[in-house]
């Protein structure tokens, strides 16, 4: 007699780390592929699209620079979200957290410090406040967590429409550029404050902080004993304070951290990219951040590959967009469909099959 | 044959046998026990038999017939039923709505009046005393393992399966339990009592099947009782749970506390002015019934619980305003009762929880070091475990302690707070952790041992005192010839 069940595994394998989200993206991608075919009608159409979509945002004179120039605020917000996620607060607020970044360093750059020219203080002062900005609306959600239990998936979410109707009312009012064309966005900033180049490359030197703050998030997380904390409250809160952890400050701190690197990527985008603060400048990298944040189960250093390869999907699909007329949400739907998947596998690999035949006195378990 | 279990099989994720080609019987009229330590497989058999266990292998037969059982509604709809550890009563309810509460017969409105007389009726049958109409929350403990008891005399249960139920009780009150149990039998219903105190087990058992890591050791009849036979048969060897025991020589006081007050966790007062002293290498056991502000007691000594009134002192220093961290400093270390609510991580690793509160190095922190380190407390504690970068989740009760006990020791303590500290350890485990209170002593540190279980208190305590409701009734010398004493302040009766 066959025995079929199903077991909880106790102590999943470490390659599951890489296979599940790889294996998660070729799912994603084979189930976008049917949308695509049921638009396209013809199979080859499917594979063209493809093809043009994985080989040119990584062609160095073609999409590489702009695959780079995305994946600076995705990698910056990702490496923010997962140290909160580490400890288990869902933070998914990184959108709004980096619009605030975006609006702060436009406020230094065009108004406040428009008369300084020297870039060494300049840029780095407006980055700094782009970061502070980030970090006071993480801080708001961070404390009525801490000492209000208030749910911070719906604070952080709520204040992303905020910041989103702020920035609006900015650019659409007091800070509208007035040679504009009436057209929602701020005058350009002062070249003093844009960020240096490589040469003719087309990449900006934000890309600089955003590796070093991958070395740093690493650092903090796993080479002090502030990360070793975080990482207790996010297993068992009660044995944090059991263990003398002071919980909701660290909540807070968490939080300031996520919001700071938001902010930062906000105003990093400003500097090295747009140059003046517009209407929809971001395509949803604070909530794109979730998903790479979980991609790379939370390691700084697989960070930088997943924000890569995701800078890489938006190129890829603007690409897509413009030569195969493909509406620019199929891109959201596929992200959706990658994140929808890898929770699935998440689960499914925590479990295996195991089939028992009794007779042979053998016991075969697989998956 | 009322009952019969056959061959029952039941395998756990991780290689555990909980159940290991189990038989058990039960007659019309007895009570059966099912007796072994904690881990011995007694609650998960009763667990399969009420259908919240599905089994691997095995056969059931219900008055000669086989039957699946396959949920706890199944099964009291054979007329198995269950009181479990854990009550299942809605406190804001009254004892009547409690149990219309599980009633099929009402579809749409229930007909209370009918039900309260039924449980008069049956109350004053067996002898009860429940009032239809109180609310739970008002009842204490033991009523409530009555209305427990009740609801199944309501379902005409013919089999009824008692999980552990003295183990919240006071003496008294299983006097009073025993007595229910006697009716019940005598109406014919089969009783299956399980139990792991030997001095219960003797007293109402007709018969009594030994398990032993899942396994039947065998079963006695009335006549073949003995403890001796029984204690042998549960851990299969002579325990020896006198540990051995130098003279006490207390020193200098370690820790005063004054007038304590504090408050539990729904905001009522839990305790009620303690104050006592304790000095350098000494036990000191309070013994209570639990839920009577143990835990609040050691929580607020430890500083996880503010108090409300009073003042604790360290060494001579004042500590009753200083933060957790502080006092894990200044050398208080607490094994709280729960251990893997509390004291671990779960998921983190064996070589993390063992230092989990290490200060070493305030601002780095390296694993790899961690990891190092870890390997000297694994092997000076036999903590059983793979590697140190194994779950700790994976790790057995007894050993998951040990990781605690090895933890909260190497801390350089002056004050050791242990709350039940052998709950839910086999033997093995138990003389360990005796053994490493006694060792802390000897070395001169200060022990409060806060248990239920009154052998383990007089086992290793210098000096007892009894808490109940939050109050110390009084102070007993650590001996059994106290036992009566000691029931009767657990129960509220002060020292006369």
């Amino acid at each position: 007699m066959l025995k079929i069940r199903i077991v909880k595994r106790l102590n999943p394998p470490k390659y599951h780390a890489f296979l599940v989200p790889i294996l998660s993206v070729v799912i994603s991608l084979m189930i976008m592929g049917l949308f695509l075919w049921a638009r396209f009608g013809k199979f080859e159409k499917v594979v063209e699209a493809y093809r043009e979509m994985f080989s040119w945002p990584f062609i160095f004179d073609y999409g590489l620079p702009d695959t780079i120039s995305k994946m600076v605020p995705l990698l910056l917000a990702g490496l923010g979200l997962s140290v909160v996620f580490k400890m288990k607060i869902w933070n998914i607020g990184a959108e709004g957290q980096l619009y605030l970044g975006a609006m702060a360093t436009t406020w230094g750059a065009l108004f406040l410090f428009k008369n300084v020219e020297n870039s060494l203080i300049l840029i780095p002062t407006l980055l700094l406040m782009g970061a502070i900005a980030g970090a006071l609306w993480a801080f708001i959600p961070g404390i009525l967590k801490a000492y209000l239990k208030l749910d911070e998936i719906v604070a952080t979410l709520m204040l992303n429409y905020i910041a989103a109707h702020w920035l609006n009312y900015l650019i659409y009012g007091p800070w509208k550029d007035p040679e504009g064309y009436n057209f929602p966005l701020t005058a350009v900033f002062p070249e003093s404050s844009w960020l240096p180049m490589f040469g003719e490359s087309g990449i900006h030197s934000g890309v600089l902080i955003a590796l070093a703050m991958v070395v740093l998030i690493y650092f903090l997380m796993y080479r002090t004993r502030w990360g070793f904390h975080l990482k207790i409250i996010g297993d068992n809160q009660t044995a944090a304070r059991y263990s003398g952890i002071n919980v909701e400050k660290n909540i807070i701190l968490a939080m300031i951290l996520s919001g700071a690197l938001a902010g930062l990527a906000g105003g990093i985008q400003m500097l090295g990219v747009q140059h003046r603060l517009q209407h929809g400048f971001s395509p949803g990298y604070g909530y794109t951040a979730i998903i790479i944040a979980w991609l790379a189960r939370l390691n700084p250093w697989a960070m930088i590959v997943v924000a890569f390869l995701f800078g890489g999907l938006m190129v890829g699909s603007e690409q897509l967009q413009i030569m195969m007329r493909i509406p620019i949400s199929m891109v959201y739907v596929l992200q959706g469909i990658v994140l929808f998947t890898l929770l699935a596998s998440e689960m499914i690999f925590n479990y295996k099959i195991e089939i028992l035949i009794p007779r042979n006195g053998g016991e075969k378990s697989w998956r | 044959m009322l009952l019969e279990l056959r061959n029952i099989v039941k395998k756990f994720p991780g290689g555990i046998v909980a159940s290991d080609h189990v038989n058990f019987d039960l007659r019309e009229g007895e009570v059966h026990t099912l007796l072994g330590e904690n881990g011995a497989g007694k609650t998960t058999l009763m667990n399969i038999l009420f259908g919240l266990y599905r089994m691997d292998e095995g056969e059931i037969y219900l008055q000669g017939r086989r039957v699946h059982i396959t949920s706890p509604a199944h099964a009291l709809s054979l007329g198995i039923g269950m009181v479990q550890q854990h009550f299942t009563l809605v406190p804001s309810f009254t004892v009547a709505e409690n149990i219309a509460l599980g009633l099929k017969k009402y579809k749409f409105k229930v007909d209370f009046k009918e039900v309260s007389k039924r449980i008069e009726e049956i109350s004053k049958l067996y002898n009860l005393n429940i009032d239809p109409s109180a609310k739970v929350w008002q009842l204490s403990v033991g009523e409530r393992q009555k209305v427990e008891i009740l609801k199944l005399l309501y379902a005409k249960a013919k089999i009824m399966i008692l999980d552990e139920p003295t183990a919240v009780l006071t003496p008294q009150e299983v006097e009073s339990l025993f007595k229910a149990i006697r009716m019940i039998k005598e109406s014919g219903t089969g009783v299956i009592f399980i139990s792991h105190k030997l001095r219960e087990v003797m007293e109402i058992s007709d018969r009594v099947t030994v398990l032993k890591s899942g396994k039947v050791v065998g079963t006695l009849n009335r006549d073949e009782l003995d403890p001796r036979k029984l204690a042998n048969m549960m851990v299969g060897r002579d325990v020896v749970l006198k540990v051995e025991k130098k003279p006490k020589e207390p020193g200098k006081i370690v820790l005063r506390v004054s007038n304590l007050h504090a408050l539990n966790d729904k905001g009522l007062p839990a305790l009620k002015g303690i104050s006592f002293e304790m000095r350098e290498g000494e036990i000191f056991g309070i013994a209570g019934v639990a839920g009577n502000g143990q835990r609040e007691l050691a929580e607020v000594i430890y500083g996880l619980r503010k108090p409300a009134d009073g003042k604790i002192e360290l060494l001579g220093r004042d500590i009753t305003h200083t933060s957790v961290m502080a006092r894990i400093k200044m050398g208080i270390s607490y094994i709280p009762q729960d251990r893997n609510g509390v004291a671990t991580c779960p998921n983190l690793s064996v070589a993390e929880n063992l230092f989990l509160k290490d200060q070493q190095g305030e601002f780095l922190f390296n694993l790899k070091d961690v990891v190092r380190r870890s390997l000297r407390r694994i092997e000076k504690y036999s903590i059983l475990t793979p590697n140190p970068n194994f779950p700790l989740k994976l790790l057995s009760g007894g050993n998951i302690q040990k990781v605690v006990i090895a933890r909260e020791f190497e801390n350089e303590p002056k004050l050791i707070i242990a709350e039940h500290p052998t709950r839910g350890l086999d033997v093995g485990s138990m003389e360990f952790v005796y053994r490493s209170l006694l060792k802390a002593r000897d070395e001169g540190k200060a022990v409060l041992l806060l248990a239920g279980d009154l052998e383990e208190i007089f086992t290793i305590s210098d000096r007892v005192a009894v808490i109940y409701e939050g109050e110390i009734m009084g102070y007993v010398e650590p001996d059994p010839s106290n036992l009566e004493k000691i029931g009767l302040m657990m129960a509220g009766v002060r020292d006369a």
